[in-house]
């Protein structure tokens, strides 16, 4: 059991900022994300889109803004737990205990919810029988290329993901790529690389056609494809490699008794708590009369989430509003070297 | 105020007034409107908010630009007509503007 003051579930940029705000005040966090890295959807939607709306930093991108955050709660060491998604809370002794799709085990008297519109997970294929073959025929992302050695796959997708793979399991594999329209967004010299292996037969791409049905019993023997006018064919296939992007999911947070709104989570105002004492939404998740979806937003709600935590994690001791220009504690907690 | 049709695939049919200025996505998620998801906030950046429109109307629109073609490819079931309703501004000559939502979002 991991023993912490506050629990933050979400590692966006209203996460990592919570961290600093705890982290001034000498509290230590412990940051749950089901990504595998940090950036919520700053890294994940829109890496490379430029944002304008960051207060005293005219222009940066989602990428720039997470490194610069991380930068920022460096002085803290916190614990970033990747790719484990908060499964179930409950609260023992005025203490929150929060298990996590791992088994690991947290013991604290807060909780921070900054998880945005929910965790990230892969957009599934829509056919019917798509999810009796999944995981067996049919992959959302690969973690070990050994397995398509010598096999028919079918790579479905038109971005960065769909095209790399398509020319790396090329080199061991007979790929077929398939994209709804002839564009593609993925970068420009990777698809130029493709063209040049449909030219020597190498890998076949087939352009505005849409997945329809797929054949097989036990494991999958083709699938049929269709354009816009309904015509369809059909390709031999042994795997299916599906690039959709990510979809967000609420997940087991709507089962802990909160107080929602559609899918965002009700707090007041005052110190962005929930209906369960030492719980706490901020960010996107959280929803209040004049509610902005605003990054800034999740900075201001961190920081006065973060002295109720204070006060919660600290019962004892007296909360003392500080500055970071003056406060020679903040200051040592940052690393500061004061002369 | 223009007058915005949405209509499921079950064939439940709303029409609603949006402000002019709001997007068609705006307008929906303000009148409840089931269906649209807009999980990014109309950023387009997640094809939560995607609506087939109606033949007649999908010409009358302007052009789609390359970066919601993109988010278009990952929606579910793409067709010709698709659009990010969060990309519909509504303007007075938009009043009678039909959308068709799809089976789901994600």
């Amino acid at each position: 059991m991991i023993k912490t003051d506050v629990v933050i579930v979400g590692a966006g940029p209203v996460g990592l900022f919570a961290v600093h705000q705890l982290g001034i005040k000498g509290l230590k966090s412990e940051v749950i994300d089901n990504l595998d890295k940090a950036g919520g959807q700053c890294i994940e939607l829109y890496p490379d889109k430029p944002i304008y709306d960051i207060a005293g930093i005219p222009e940066c991108t989602g990428e720039e803004l997470t490194q610069n955050l991380l930068e920022q709660i460096k002085p803290f060491n916190t614990n970033f737990h990747f790719n484990e998604r908060v499964q179930e809370i409950k609260s023992e002794n005025n203490t929150w205990i929060v298990k996590t799709s791992k088994d690991k085990v947290f013991s604290s008297p807060n909780i921070i919810i900054a998880g945005g519109v929910g965790s990230f997970e892969p957009r599934k294929l829509s056919v019917k029988n798509a999810e009796k073959y999944e995981g067996k025929n049919i992959f959302y992302s690969v973690s070990n290329k050994e397995k398509f050695k010598d096999k028919k796959i079918s790579i479905f997708g038109g971005g960065d993901s769909a095209l790399d793979w398509t020319l790396e399991l090329s080199k061991i594999s007979n790929v077929t790529l398939i994209h709804r329209r002839d564009k593609f967004r993925g970068a420009p010299h990777t698809l130029n690389e493709i063209k040049k292996l449909e030219k020597d037969g190498k890998v076949s791409i087939k352009t505005q056609y849409q997945l329809s049905s797929i054949e097989g019993d036990n494991s999958i023997k083709s699938i049929n494809i269709k354009d816009d006018k309904g015509k369809e064919i059909a390709i031999e296939t042994d795997y299916i490699l599906s690039f959709f992007g990510l979809i967000m999911k609420l997940g087991p947070i709507t089962d802990w008794g909160l107080n929602m709104d559609n899918k965002t989570i009700k707090v007041n105002t005052e110190n962005f708590e929930t209906n369960k004492k030492g719980i706490f939404a901020i960010g996107d998740i959280c929803t209040y009369p004049g509610k902005l979806k605003l990054i800034l937003s999740g900075f201001h709600e961190g920081a006065l989430a973060s002295v109720e935590c204070f006060k919660r994690a600290r019962p004892n001791e007296k909360y003392r509003f500080e500055f970071t220009t003056s406060s020679k504690d903040i200051q040592a907690r940052l690393g500061v070297k004061t002369k | 105020m223009p007058k915005i049709t949405y209509i499921e695939q079950s064939g439940n049919k709303k029409t609603i007034e949006v402000d002019k200025g709001l997007t068609v996505m705006e307008g929906a998620v303000q009148n409840n409107i089931p269906g649209i998801d807009a999980d990014c906030g109309g950023g387009m950046a997640c094809a939560t908010c995607h609506v087939y429109v109606k033949e007649e109307w999908f010409n009358k629109l302007p052009k789609v630009e390359d970066g919601e073609q993109d988010m278009i490819d990952m929606a579910f079931e793409p067709k010709k007509n698709s659009r990010l309703s969060c990309q519909i501004l509504v303007t007075e000559e938009l009043d009678g503007l039909i959308v068709t939502t799809p089976l789901k979002q994600t």
